[in-house]
């Protein structure tokens, strides 16, 4: 009866799900959530794309979503929408989003791709443009852009990647929600302690040689630093 | 014209905030400035011990906030220099005794007669440090070359730009330069390097301090003491003179005296 609300189809090896642009958001995703719990093995570790018409999604409707997703162990690959808002809450939420046609359903793009917009969206984050002292923290859901020193004793946590224009002393935790291909970036590396998503590392005790920009990622199931060059 | 706040605080304890401040009231003092020195170490007083005048002592900041006695009642004159008073904390009652408000109206009177009100800070990031911080035009902070110290002078500096006093100055106390030379404490630069706070003195180590602070003379009116001298130093920049730093690695003796008979002390 409310079948058409929601449609489910597979394509090029993605799950596509369109969302009925005009009906009551609650309505939907509840329709969504019990039709996945249906065929709970079907779905399991499938990737979404989530079709959501003209519709204005908020970001924390998106967000719900994207959350009723990943209860479920599906993952949220891709926004389609008519919405700039929508668009707009999926860049907040570090999404992948893309203009909805239904034409182009067939021939899924991404917005690297889109050769008629130059304009680049990148991801979200906060600049502080301050040295960071003992004793105080910046959380964010984005990134984080420091500009100056992190001074031992000062903590920095953020779900996206970390950079530090200055001296990194203090405690940085990148990828905090748990995305390990988050980076931390510093002029001078020499954090208490580093972390990247469920990774930890601390700075070897003792002189360093030279001072220079590294990066720290996680690679091999560990936290290396390196030199960028 | 207003007179000057100055607070002198450190996050970390026992660096000598209390000696800092002892010693510039007498050095700013002694420069002909009109000044006043205020404990805001409430319920611990030792300020008054430190200028030796623990004896006179009959009403205190509480006394005064709390309308028991007047302003003036409470000043205690400096021995040496009429132009110098102490006003001492209370030692039956806590920090909550006094607010900071209290603090910013009973400073904005000593404004109109002094030049400098020099506020001597309590340890920790509590109510006292609020209390000494609330009327500051100007904060002094005192730290160590030591990793703990330097690291609540951060936490205090972070405190003190929030409040929008900041970012203050540094005076960097009990500085080993034997000890730097051997790589076994930090030097000026490297504290500069983690605070990045303009240094405004480096007080070298000198057993004539604590001495001096036993005897209740401050160590800046021992005309030998390279501490002292370097106390009088920051009063001087305070105060706008432009004064190179002491060279601390030169022997003690004749050339210091000569120095500081051309530097008119």
């Amino acid at each position: 009866m409310h079948d058409e609300l929601i449609a489910i189809k597979g394509v090029n090896g993605r799950l596509l799900i369109s969302l009925s642009p005009t009906e009551k958001w609650g309505s939907v995703t509840d329709q969504l959530a019990s039709r996945i719990d249906e065929q709970a093995e079907f779905y399991a570790g499938a990737e979404i794309t989530v079709e959501l018409g003209a519709r204005p999604v908020p970001k924390y409707e998106l967000s719900s979503l994207k959350a009723l997703l990943e209860r479920r162990g599906l993952s949220l690959g891709l926004v389609r929408s008519e919405s700039e808002t929508t668009r707009e809450s999926a860049i907040a939420l570090d999404l992948k989003t893309d203009r909805a046609s239904h034409n182009e359903a067939k021939r899924p793009r991404t917005r690297e791709t889109d050769p008629v917009s130059p304009e680049e969206t990148g991801t979200q984050g906060v600049l502080f443009r301050r040295t960071l002292r003992s004793g105080r923290t910046i959380h964010s859901d984005g990134h984080i852009i420091v500009f100056g020193d992190v001074n031992p004793g000062a903590k920095v946590i953020a779900s996206g990647d970390i950079v530090v224009w200055g001296k990194l002393r203090g405690y940085a935790h990148a990828g905090a929600m748990g995305d390990e291909s988050a980076v931390v970036c510093a002029l001078d590396m020499s954090p208490s302690q580093l972390r990247i998503a469920g990774y930890l590392v601390t700075s070897p005790p003792g002189q360093r040689k030279g001072i220079a920009p590294e990066v720290a990622r996680v690679r091999d199931r560990q936290i290396i630093v390196e030199a960028r060059d | 014209m207003g007179g000057k706040v100055v607070t002198i605080s450190s996050g970390k304890g026992g660096v000598g905030k209390t000696t800092a401040t002892a010693n510039l009231g007498i050095s700013l003092a002694s420069l002909g400035k009109k000044v006043v020195v205020i404990d805001a170490d409430i319920g611990l007083r030792n300020l008054d011990v430190i200028m030796g005048l623990e004896n006179r002592i009959v009403y205190d900041l509480v006394d005064i906030v709390e309308g028991r006695s007047k302003l003036r009642q409470a000043m205690i004159k400096h021995k040496k220099f009429d132009q110098l008073f102490l006003i001492p904390a209370a030692q039956t009652r806590d920090k909550m005794a006094v607010s900071p408000d209290d603090m910013v109206q009973l400073a904005d009177q000593l404004r109109e007669d002094f030049d400098f009100i020099l506020i001597d800070s309590p340890a920790g990031i509590e109510r006292g440090f609020r209390n000494a911080l609330a009327p500051a035009d100007e904060v002094l902070i005192v730290t160590n070359p030591e990793v703990s110290a330097v690291r609540d002078a951060d936490r205090i500096i972070g405190l003190i730009e929030a409040a929008d006093k900041g970012p203050g100055k540094l005076i960097i106390n009990r500085l080993k330069t034997e000890l730097v030379k051997k790589g076994e404490m930090l030097s000026s630069e490297d504290v500069y390097d983690i605070l990045g706070l303009t240094i405004i003195g480096i007080i070298p180590e000198d057993e004539l301090v604590l001495s001096a602070s036993n005897s209740g003379v401050p160590v800046t009116l021992n005309l030998s003491s390279k501490a002292g001298l370097a106390f009088n130093n920051v009063a001087r920049r305070i105060v706008g003179e432009d004064v190179p730093f002491l060279n601390l690695d030169d022997s003690p003796g004749l050339l210091r005296r000569l120095l500081r008979f051309i530097e008119g002390q």
